[in-house]
């Protein structure tokens, strides 16, 4: 198994995720700094979160842009899975691997608070150990979480089941008011069409130990490292 | 030659911090104004022979990076140089 997490300026969850990753796979992934212009071949790459550039012009415009994007690009192309969480979602918009985008969340507030997410797709590479409709507790960090594509784009999204997770409640209702940020659609987290490139606005990796109070990430991390085997 | 990009949010796009900003001038007391849009503005300083050129280079600049075409429209204008 051959990970890569990408380490932008600003990133701050690399560590996190890292820690996540080796904990269910005995592995460390590679650290690659985004100055990088070359890439070992990876299965996983992963665009952790973070404030990549200060979020300077918006959120991720910049990191989407850096030398090693050309190459994470190229690597999923060829077919190599990545991965983005929160900043890395932004990073993946950005640089046009997956569609739509993420604005300023509706209430203006940077929200931090552990959030139900619905899970839509239990089919996919990074998400199969869940079962469809499953509720799991993951938390949110985020100022600029709403997801907004136009309604072409929405509809594709959601006649192909490339939603991963909705925001929701206990009980898996998905309304406004089970809406943190304004998302459309209640969406959280969405894949390609592919199936190899997925990004997400709730942080996994912060619910892999009981340290944190939550485990619920603990099925996205076996469903990956299970798929590279 | 110096020039300046205007990005403002696309019709029908939520703007959250425009809708804050239009609120809070209708607490302070102006009830005419009717509706605020917030973008930005970004000055550049280019090296071009004549204003096309340069307006050729600002558009490709635009669209790889100054705006996310998704959401945002912009509008190049340059400036009377002093």
């Amino acid at each position: 198994m051959r990970v890569s997490v990408i380490v932008f300026p600003g990133s701050n969850c690399d560590r996190d995720v890292a820690v996540s990753l080796k904990k269910f796979s005995n592995k460390s992934p590679l650290m690659i700094w985004h100055k990088e212009t070359s890439l070992p071949d990876s299965d996983l790459i992963v665009l952790p979160g973070g404030f990549s550039y200060g979020d300077y012009l918006r959120c991720g415009s910049m990191a989407a842009n850096s030398p090693i994007m050309k190459e994470v690009k190229k690597s999923a192309e060829k077919g190599s899975s990545i991965l983005g969480i929160c900043n890395g979602f932004q990073i993946l918009t950005e640089s046009g691997l997956l569609p739509g985008t993420l604005i300023r969340n509706q209430g203006l507030s940077f929200i931090c608070k552990n959030t139900s997410l619905r899970v839509e797709n239990d089919k996919s590479f990074f998400t199969h150990n869940y079962n469809k409709n499953e509720i799991v507790n993951i938390p949110i960090a985020h100022n600029e979480g709403n997801y907004f594509a136009d309604e072409n784009v929405i509809k594709d999204i959601e006649d192909k089941n490339l939603v991963a997770f909705r925001y929701c409640n206990k009980n898996g209702d998905i309304n406004e008011e089970t809406n943190p940020n304004g998302s459309l659609k209640n969406i959280a987290g969405i894949i390609n069409e592919k199936g190899n490139v997925l990004g997400m606005m709730p942080h996994p990796e912060r619910a892999t130990d009981d340290i944190t109070g939550l485990n619920d990430g603990e099925k996205f991390f076996t469903s990956i490292i299970e798929s590279i085997k | 030659m110096k020039s300046l990009v205007k990005i403002m949010p696309k019709k029908g796009v939520l703007d959250p911090q425009g809708k804050a900003i239009e609120n809070s001038l209708k607490q302070l007391g102006f009830p005419q104004i009717k509706k605020v849009k917030q973008g930005k503005i970004i000055e550049i300083e280019i090296d071009a022979d004549n204003e096309s050129d340069a307006r050729e280079i600002i558009t490709n600049a635009s669209n790889k990076l100054l705006a996310n075409l998704v959401i945002e429209d912009y509008e190049i204008t340059f400036l009377k140089e002093d």
